[in-house]
């Protein structure tokens, strides 16, 4: 295992993906080299791009990319697609547009699924984003499809979330509203040349002052920027924007990196808690059928949910004892 | 009510029509049929029988008629076959200039009447041999041209005053047509003088065929502006030859073929109007090309679709009043989608049946696929059976006799209204959308493609759809096809060549040359003439291709599964 | 532990536009279950092998269908070989003559799917003959 941290910690391409596709299939053994990186995490500014499909997330990022390594610093790339409910199996794509950057050693590019599992989405990508750190890149961008709790919480786990829409998309907005305009960082409006671009601005800017609480004095207040990502028109403004968000972070934080808040490791402890307990009650329970089981017998009228519920998860919760200590 | 039938007519068509489904129940009841759908290779279905009652909306003269007269359902010449056949034109290109310039004879003297010129792949993206991205791709299918040399030797001893030429390139498009006015000049040709076609159709590359340089607005200003040459300067040469072809081999639906190259044409003609050219000074220098499968009846009704939409869109939309305008000219090539690995002689049989649909449809011109294009490049000896597939259908078969004889087929015209009325669907969908090149931005024909190409791949391995020797009569032995293959040493020629006349060559000519073409990039000059004079300092491919790059930047797949 | 997932990469190497191929497969290879990473049109054997690694697949399908696979597939053997990786399978499809096919996989092309193939016969290929790479980290550490 050092040697394998070792590795991470130079920047060992390689032990690197093993290590996040590893991550991504849940090896429970994954988590000792977790626990050896996490020391040397916290480093790396951590950013959020999401938004509807087709809106130009991966473009933006490709752009942002290449802003990025002119500057000289070195970037890590997690790109997640949906996977497919019916079949298990997913395209990922993103990548796609990211390709001119696969030769260069300054970035690592890894694509992953969303896989559906429960809520495991943001535990693995956070888990992914450490490594990363650990690795030694600068910025680590994360990119997910706007859609579902389970991504809206991948994009809170960076330090500036930038949500992307584009102009004709007024449902979408509506969307926004109800779900990820708290976590929005910075409102970016990408194809800016097409119809109707000004209004989108305008309604966005509307609708965050309306959310008062949120902006109150001295507050981050969300700017809205037009853009159009494939033509680099707008990247380097947000690429201002980020930087002002990250001294906005810093002052706030007094100089504690922001991974190590209190505030963060609360929600990142409570989050594992949480999932940790899914693994290891629920899915078990899935798997060795005693769920189904249960179903069963509350159809047949033989016991009911609230008690087959207490006979499922009680008998678990003694997990101590019976895992014995992994040391 | 029918416009050709009168009331009782119908009734009575209608009666029988009743007492046969009668018969045919009974029939069915004993033996069921022997599909439980059937539908053409595009998925459209098929029904039982067609009658009057499939056309009763049809009025002769105004839907059908004449050939050569309006809306051309039947025909853009008067006289078709019975004056002139079709323009046995055979793609061709391999390995060096010099050698495609040999086949080039070769074809000649087996009695070709138009040359058409096949690119290998850097040259089709815009690339010179000696580019890292070019790297083992030199002369793989195409010829390879860096310089103006190499088209010098490519037309080497070619009567090109009297052949025409048709080049397949499109990003390139500009560089490579500059290169030939170029090579006619200098050998005291006038531009005036030439005939032939550049394909110079980019929408459909970001659509289908994927060889894309620039981003799409740049490239719709580069079309233009040799379209705006063309009109003034090189008058017999056809500007663009927008293509269904390869939206059809990326897996398209021959509806899908007809609507998206359609309004690919819409979007040029619309560019060159916003030019300021007049419609009837160009449109007539447009043509199309399309692709020609193995569902014969759907082709051939896709054919005259195809010809009187664009009539009624020329006329009804552009307002063009010069009926050269309303012609649709078309080149087709049979589909080398629906050829097989398996049993390729098969593939003699497939691309008989796909010539023969292009030519009851009323082609130009026609190129017949070799039986060994699905497993390499064509042999000469399959070349020439191809060749020989379409003079056997022009002088032994007898279809070309008659002009337009499936005209008036109830399927025919039943099929033929039906295409056309769902390809004007999609077109107005595509309007909807702000046009061809906003739907291309957004990715909606991209889209659609891949969903066909999809269904379709699932129907052959479901076996719903037959292909002959792949889902059905399976042989295990494979006959031996003598193939053809490309000299390794030629990259290491062609690298060399460049560089020996980029060392001879006055480089700063080259370089003012270059620097002026950026100036009319950047700006709003025509980019033609700066263009002919940089390759005339023998300015290579690239060279040129990259002051594009620069000021237009480059244009990345978006990558549509 | 949870199931290894099967992760393959369908590469497009060279200038050849043709993705139809590609296209089809890759949506095949989603509907069997496996994660499919694209790379997309005109990638030079160098990086679709640096994406390979940073990808962590264990399978290259690799589609050619104008005439320079020799050069390019192997190329991408080479480069792998290289990098001291030999547990990424690698495969072909698109036009590639018969005679060609054993040169290929002299080079180390385990497999070449000529146009025709079933996409489910390919799809068993693979789910019989490409396995997750699972001696990773998680041995390593025990």
């Amino acid at each position: 295992m050092q040697s394998e941290v070792k590795k991470v910690l130079s920047g060992d391409v390689r032990t690197v993906a093993r290590l996040i596709r590893d991550i991504d299939d849940k090896v429970p053994e994954v988590r000792e080299v977790l626990k050896a990186l996490y020391p040397y995490t916290g480093k790396a500014y951590v950013i959020g791009v999401t938004g509807a499909p087709g809106v130009g997330k991966s473009t933006l990022v490709d752009q942002m990319v290449a802003h990025l390594r002119k500057e000289g610093k070195t970037v890590g790339v997690l790109a997640v697609d949906p996977t497919s409910p019916f079949s298990g199996g997913a395209i990922l794509g993103d990548r796609i547009r990211m390709q001119r950057h696969s030769l260069d050693d300054g970035v690592f590019i890894r694509s992953l699924a969303t896989r559906g599992h429960f809520g495991g989405l943001t535990q693995s990508t956070r888990s992914a984003i450490d490594v990363l750190d650990a690795m030694g890149k600068d910025y680590i961008i994360v990119e997910t499809v706007g859609v579902g709790q389970d991504e809206v919480d991948v994009v809170r786990s960076a330090q500036t979330t930038i949500i992307l829409v584009i102009p004709g998309m007024g449902d979408d907005i509506q969307a926004i509203k109800a779900g990820i305009l708290e976590v929005g960082d910075i409102f970016v409006v990408n194809k800016a040349d097409r119809e109707g671009s000004d209004k989108t601005v305008h309604e966005l800017k509307l609708m965050l002052d309306m959310s008062q609480e949120k902006y109150e004095e001295g507050r981050w207040k969300p700017p809205v920027l037009k853009m159009e990502a494939v033509f680099d028109r707008g990247v380097k403004e947000l690429l201002e924007e980020i930087e002002k968000h990250r001294m906005y972070l810093a002052e706030k934080s007094g100089g504690t990196s922001f991974r190590k808040t209190r505030e963060r490791i609360r929600e990142e402890l409570s989050e594992m808690v949480k999932n940790r307990i899914i693994e290891e009650v629920f899915e078990k329970l899935i798997q060795s059928g005693e769920f189904e089981k249960a179903v069963n017998s509350i159809r047949a009228g033989e016991t009911d949910p609230y008690t087959a519920c207490e006979d499922l998860v009680i008998p678990k919760l003694n997990l101590a004892e019976e895992h014995g200590r992994k040391r | 009510m029918s416009l050709t039938y009168n009331r009782k007519i119908m009734d009575e068509i209608r009666e029988a029509y009743r007492a046969w489904g009668k018969a045919l129940d009974e029939a069915f009841a004993v033996r069921p049929e022997r599909l439980k759908r059937f539908s053409t290779v595009s998925d459209q279905e098929i029904k039982r029988i067609y009658t009057p009652q499939d056309v009763a909306n049809q009025d002769f003269i105004r839907d059908i008629g004449f050939p050569g007269q309006y809306p051309f359902t039947r025909g853009v010449q008067p006289s078709m076959y019975r004056g002139r056949l079709w323009t046995m034109r055979m793609f061709a290109g391999l390995g060096s200039a010099k050698d495609t310039n040999r086949r080039f004879h070769l074809l000649v003297k087996e009695g070709e009447t138009g040359l058409s010129v096949a690119f290998d792949m850097p040259t089709l993206m815009g690339y010179d041999t000696f580019s890292p991205r070019a790297r083992g791709e030199c002369g793989k299918c195409g010829v390879a041209i860096d310089t103006l040399k190499d088209m010098e030797d490519l037309f080497e001893g070619l009567p090109i005053d009297k052949i025409t030429t048709s080049m397949t390139i499109n990003p390139p498009a500009p560089v490579i047509w500059a290169m030939y006015i170029a090579m006619a000049e200098k050998r005291g040709v006038k531009r005036e003088a030439l005939g032939g076609t550049i394909q110079n159709d980019m929408l459909k590359e970001f659509i289908a065929q994927k060889t894309f340089m620039c981003p799409p607005k740049p490239s719709l200003r580069l079309i233009t502006d040799t379209v705006e040459f063309g009109t003034e300067q090189v008058p017999k040469w056809n500007t663009i030859s927008i293509s269904g072809y390869h939206i059809r081999e990326a897996g398209s639906t021959a509806v899908q073929e007809l609507a998206f190259t359609l309004a690919d044409g819409i979007a040029y003609t619309e560019a060159a109007i916003e030019r300021g050219l007049d419609v009837d000074r160009f449109a007539p220098r447009f043509s199309f090309f399309f692709n020609s499968h193995m569902d014969f009846f759907e082709e051939v009704a896709k054919f005259r679709a195809a010809r009187r939409m664009w009539a009624k869109i020329m006329k009804e939309r552009f307002k063009a009043k010069n009926p050269r305008s309303w012609w649709m000219r078309f080149h087709t090539q049979t589909a080398g989608c629906s050829l097989t690995a398996q049993q390729p002689y098969n593939n003699i049989v497939r691309t008989a049946l796909e010539a023969l649909a292009a030519v009851l449809g009323g082609t130009q011109s026609l190129h017949t696929n070799s039986l060994d294009e699905v497993l390499a490049l064509p042999s000469e000896e399959a070349a020439t059976i191809a060749l020989r597939t379409q003079q056997i259908i022009a002088e032994e078969s007898g279809v070309a006799n008659t002009i337009d004889p499936l005209g008036g087929s109830f399927f025919v015209e039943a099929l033929t209204d039906r295409m056309e009325e769902e390809a004007f669907e999609i077109i107005k969908k595509i309007d909807d959308m702000g046009g061809m090149l906003a739907a291309v931005e957004k990715s909606y024909p991209q889209k659609e493609i891949a969903d066909s190409a999809y269904r379709y791949q699932k129907q052959i391995d479901e076996n719903e759809k037959v292909v002959v020797g792949v889902n059905k009569y399976i042989t295990e032995e494979t006959l031996p096809v003598e193939i053809l293959e490309i000299n390794e040493a030629l990259e290491k020629y062609q690298i060399e060549k460049t560089e020996k006349i980029k060392n001879e060559r006055d480089n700063k000519k080259v370089a003012e040359c270059l620097e002026r073409l950026g100036e009319a990039c950047v700006g709003s000059k025509n980019v033609m003439e700066p263009i002919i004079d940089a390759v005339k300092e023998y300015a290579t491919l690239q060279e040129v291709c990259d002051v594009f790059r620069r000021v237009f930047g480059e244009y990345r797949d978006p990558g549509i599964y | 532990m949870k199931d290894r997932k099967l992760r393959v990469m369908v590469a497009k190497p060279g200038l050849d536009g043709h993705d139809r191929g590609a296209r089809v497969i890759a949506r095949a290879f989603r509907d069997a279950g496996f994660e499919v990473v694209y790379t997309g049109l005109h990638q030079t054997p160098e990086e679709i092998v640096q994406a390979a690694i940073q990808e962590d697949v264990d399978m290259i399908g690799l589609s050619s269908l104008a005439g320079a696979h020799i050069y390019l597939f192997r190329r991408v053997v080479e480069l792998l070989r290289e990098k001291g990786i030999d547990d990424i399978v690698v495969c072909g499809g698109g036009i590639i003559p018969e005679e060609d096919i054993p040169k290929l996989k002299k080079i180390g092309i385990r497999e070449i799917f000529t146009p025709g193939t079933k996409l489910e016969d390919i799809v068993q290929w693979v789910k019989e003959n490409v396995k997750p790479r699972i001696e990773g980290v998680k041995c390593k550490v025990k």
